[in-house]
């Protein structure tokens, strides 16, 4: 008696879901700008697509079962103590099986060709450095190659992979260019890496996704990807800055927390100052105070920055 | 002398916590001065607090689960509410400072004090009577479990009014959680209260296992166990492996927060992610112990209303234990983008979806029970149709999740809200809504008004829909979860979607409201002198309705699955017959609340530092425990002839019926 109007709702909200999805051609994680998003997107359908075969005989079965053998319907067979068939059984277990083991295959393979810390060209030198450092709450992006370091705003040029080295000086984030692919956490002491590589010029949201206090939503930066030319232009730009960071004073003042950080360049900035960061997690000080104290490192534990890999 | 606490811990400056509050205070003081007016405190007190009977300890589990459940979802609205404002620069009603607070409180107390009081009610209430048992192993030990956990419950909802609540959301993820980053009393308050009730939790783990192991009724093999007891054997091994890794956890956080230690801080060689390794080896395998006994409440439920032996209960108990192995070997998914290698996400992912296999069978076995079956659509039954569908997508987008490499755009996305409010409100929500409606007139004595019923089940179902869906199509554009407001003007649409979404829940929440008042209107009309309103399968159904104290007068015998369901095919008499004999049954106890009250003050004194106080909590516990522990006695045997004068009754009742 229920039955068409139940129908009719789930077909209504299934057509509305697909609708949804497919209109939802231009976003960020189904158009992406650049090779690791495609790949992405790419096993992000081909999962869903595989998984269709038991997805939908599961709702029409279900819908059609429980129809079909309603207790209003003696037409129906019934049989109250049939309850074991080895074909049946069998093939319920036969047909996951299959489908998972697709899964897994595409599960290994990926998890290889996509590994974030994978440099996506062969030769390292064709790859270009950007540090990222998550701060209470802000990005602190430092150009190693290029001697600058900007907040909130990170430019690279097109087709170039990038390799992002991530930390934190603070709590853990995570750092994330949502077209351009993969995210990868923020962790204070560790030195974590993601290779990404943008594809079209444009100017994309990045964001922290891993909840860190008050500020956490306005923890989002404007990644550019640009024209050669033009990201030596802009490199220029902010070497005009008047500002420079220097490390522990110029960085510890930065690391207060603010919300909604303007953007700001900095012209200078002190060598090695990424690897300084993470050090001063390594002996810690006695003063307690996290926010403004981590300058006097000393050197006990090695220049090697801890990995995120041997934290595991 | 108090503390931290003074007077400005109470939040007067927010006029939102309180309203809340008045309402609460007056919610309180009226229901405090009814049962004063009526006169059933002591009343209350010997019949149900100090009670050891599983079946009222169930029934308490329930109703402090609904009613957290309100809770929680007036949080859950309160957010929706605050999405849908703060779009392109707008920063809605809620400082960050309080929607954090929101977001926290509401997973803790959806997780902690909604969804594991009910499978664990459920359980009390029908595993002793499934396997044709008197009480359960530790009949103490469950009155204690339950005031335990009724202590957590309060201490979360005194911080509500008192201080404030934690801002880390529900998992409180170090080092934000240290005492560095969150140097408020919010930690502490979700330190105590997750402490005190999960030792509460533990205990219930130990019980349940003994009694299924130990208590079965004779012939009651564990391969004629019913489904249902089966699924709560897993979820009870799961709660003993690994509450305590939750417990140890948060010690070593206590740790770092009272005694400047440094397991989880960001230097002196602490390891955050040592704490998340932590929290999500407890983590994953606890939405297995929600979501195993939900499998069993739609597995009763199918087998009872098509009519029919359930299909293929051997894969099915090996289903079962299969997921529950497995859910040991797969929390890494939690947190692929921390940067491990290739080799360790891919194994972790593999291991992940493996799981979908003996799970992809349990729904195969489902529908192959309606197949060739005579189904009544009853509540329970829409129920367990909307699970299977709706759960079915949300294994999917679960398994999508599995996979790395569609993990590192997925992670931490309003994808991933979307995925588990899939798989548990559409598995462990409706699960035990079916199960409410199912065994309600096993602890009552009359049925659930049906009407209402459907009438919650569409709400909930639509609503379900329209709130999270969305949350999919946002994750695509970049939305993440945790965020108080957004830039992008072009989310607001979907959100203001998901909040319709919430509030055709709310509708579903009052027309359960409405049953429970017109079905308590209409007990006489709706009245189960049977003890069998469903003609089902299985044990708790052959006795009377609610079951006597005892549960059974004479421990039935058992000589296959769905024996009872072979009785009344063979027509042969189910009423218990004379002679009856003397029954051993445990005495109420006071302890359980007394032990639970100290160990409320004890949580709260060490919430804001008040040592003196902390020193009487810790000395009433122990002392009070010591008390129980010193009394002899425990039990008592009820008379045969009482045993008696009861069956007549209920026999009586049947006659008058026929
Ligand atoms: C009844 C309808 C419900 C609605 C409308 C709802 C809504 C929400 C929303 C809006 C969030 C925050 C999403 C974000 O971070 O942006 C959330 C988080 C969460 N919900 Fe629900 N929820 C509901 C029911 C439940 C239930 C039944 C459970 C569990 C039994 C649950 C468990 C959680 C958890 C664990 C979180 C994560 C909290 C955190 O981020 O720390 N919710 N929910
Ligand atoms: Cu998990």
């Amino acid at each position: 008696m229920r039955r068409p109007h139940h129908l009719r709702v789930l077909g209504i909200l299934l057509l509305l879901t697909l609708t949804l999805l497919l209109t939802g051609c231009s976003s960020e994680l189904l158009d992406p700008m650049g090779q690791i998003g495609s790949e992405q997107r790419t096993l992000i359908l081909t999962s869903f697509a595989l998984m269709q075969i038991v997805v939908i005989p599961v709702i029409v079965m279900t819908l059609l079962f429980a129809w079909r053998y309603r207790r209003s319907n003696k037409d129906a067979a019934y049989h109250p103590e049939w309850a074991h068939n080895n074909w049946i059984e069998g093939i319920v277990w036969f047909i996951p099986c299959i489908i998972i083991i697709f899964l897994a295959g595409l599960t290994w393979y990926t998890s290889h060709s996509l590994d974030p810390h994978k440099p996506i060209a062969d030769d390292p030198s064709e790859q270009m450095e950007i540090q990222a450092v998550s701060l209470d709450w802000k990005w602190l992006f430092i150009y190693p190659e290029q001697g600058i370091a900007t907040v909130n705003e990170v430019a690279f040029p097109t087709d170039v992979p990038v390799r992002f080295r991530v930390s934190s000086g603070s709590v853990m984030n995570a750092f994330f260019i949502p077209t351009l692919g993969s995210q990868i956490y923020a962790m204070a002491g560790m030195d974590n890496d993601v290779h990404l590589i943008a594809n079209h010029e444009g100017v994309y949201d990045g964001r922290s996704t891993n909840y860190s206090g008050a500020g956490f939503s306005g923890m989002t930066f404007d990644a550019i990807a640009t024209s050669q030319e033009e990201f030596e232009a802009w490199v220029d730009e902010v070497r005009e800055s008047d500002q420079t960071i220097d490390f522990p004073d110029g960085y510890n003042e930065l690391a207060q927390p603010t919300e909604d950080h303007p953007v700001e360049y900095y012209s200078e900035v002190s060598p090695g100052m990424y690897e300084d960061i993470i050090r001063s997690f390594h002996t810690g000080s006695d003063d307690g105070d996290m926010h403004a104290g981590h300058g006097e490192a000393e050197d006990d534990h090695g220049d090697m920055p801890m990995s995120a890999e041997a934290a595991e | 002398m108090f503390g931290k606490l003074s007077i400005d811990a109470i939040p007067f400056h927010d006029p939102i916590i309180m309203v809340v509050a008045v309402a609460m205070a007056i919610g309180g003081i009226a229901l405090i001065g009814a049962i004063t007016y009526f006169r059933k405190w002591k009343w209350l007190w010997t019949e149900w607090f100090t009670s050891v009977d599983h079946k009222k300890l169930g029934i308490m589990y329930f109703i402090v689960a609904l009613v957290m459940l309100i809770r929680g979802f007036a949080d859950a609205i309160m957010m929706r509410t605050q999405l849908a404002m703060a779009s392109a620069g707008a920063e809605g009603y809620l400082p960050p400072d309080h929607y954090d607070q929101i977001f926290t409180a509401h997973g803790v107390i959806m997780i902690f004090f909604v969804a594991m009081p009910m499978v664990i009610g459920l359980m009390n209430l029908v595993v002793p009577l499934q396997i044709g048992a008197r009480d359960v192993a530790y009949p103490f030990l469950n009155n204690l479990s339950f005031w335990l956990f009724a202590a957590g419950a309060i201490l979360v909802n005194i911080s509500l009014v008192v201080g404030e609540f934690a801002k880390t959301g529900w998992l409180a993820y170090a080092p934000l959680s240290g005492i560095e980053y969150s140097p408020g009393v919010g930690v502490d308050y979700w330190i105590w209260a997750l402490q005190i009730s999960g030792i509460g939790t533990t205990l219930t783990g130990i019980n349940f296992f003994v009694t299924i192991l130990k208590m079965r009724t004779k012939g009651m093999t564990m391969f004629r166990m019913p489904i249902f007891t089966w699924t709560s054997l897993c979820a009870n091994v799961l709660i003993i492996a690994s509450f305590p890794i939750l417990t140890a956890t948060i010690a070593l956080l206590t740790l770092d927060r009272y005694f400047g230690m440094h397991f989880f801080t960001n230097d002196f060689g602490g390891n955050m992610m040592m704490y998340v390794n932590l929290i999500w080896a407890w983590g994953h395998p606890e939405v297995y112990i929600l979501i195993l006994p939900a499998f069993g409440v739609f597995s009763e439920v199918i087998a009872t209303f098509a009519r029919k032996r359930l299909f293929g209960y051997g894969t099915m108990v090996w289903a079962t234990v299969a997921i529950t192995i497995l859910s040991f070997i797969v929390w890494l998914h939690h947190f692929f983008t921390m940067g491990a290698g290739a080799n360790v996400n891919a194994f972790f992912g593999i291991m992940t979806m493996i799981i979908a296999i003996p799970t992809g069978v349990k729904v195969f076995n489902w529908l192959f029970t309606m197949f060739r079956g005579r189904l009544e659509f009853t509540s329970p039954v829409l129920w367990t149709l909307g699970f299977i569908i709706t759960f079915t997508l949300g294994g999917m987008t679960g398994v999508m999740l599995a996979i790395p490499g569609a993990n590192f755009v997925l992670h931490n996305s309003l994808f991933v809200i979307a995925h588990f409010h899939n798989v548990i409100i559409g598995g462990v929500l409706f699960g035990m809504l079916a199960g409410l409606t199912y065994w309600f007139p096993k602890a009552f004595g009359f049925t659930l008004n049906e009407k209402w019923g459907k009438r919650s089940f569409w709400c909930w179902l639509i609503g379900f829909y329209l709130a999270f869906m969305p949350l999919y199509v946002l994750s695509f554009f970049g939305a993440v979860r945790r965020m108080q407001s957004y830039d992008t003007a072009e989310w607001q649409p979907w959100m203001l979607l998901a909040w319709v979404g919430a509030v055709i829940i709310l509708f579903g929440i009052i027309c359960t409201v409405i049953q429970f008042y017109v079905s308590i209107r209409d007990r006489k009309q709706n009245q189960d002198v049977s003890g069998d309103p469903w003609d089902a399968r299985t044990l708790e159904w052959s006795t009377s309705s609610p079951a006597p104290f005892y549960n059974f007068a004479h421990l039935p015998n058992v000589s296959g699955i769905d024996t009872f369901w072979a009785q009344k095919q063979a027509g042969a008499k189910t009423v218990s017959e004379g002679p009856y004999q003397d029954i051993h049954m445990p005495r109420n106890t006071v302890a359980g609340p007394i032990i639970s009250l100290f160990a409320l003050i004890l949580g709260f004194a060490l919430v804001w530092h008040i040592w003196w106080l902390a020193a009487v909590g810790a000395i009433g516990t122990f002392v009070s425990f010591l008390a129980r522990v010193f009394n002899d006695d425990i039990d008592y045997y009820v008379p045969a002839s009482e045993v008696e004068r009861i069956e007549r009754e209920h026999k009586e009742r049947l006659e008058m019926q026929a």
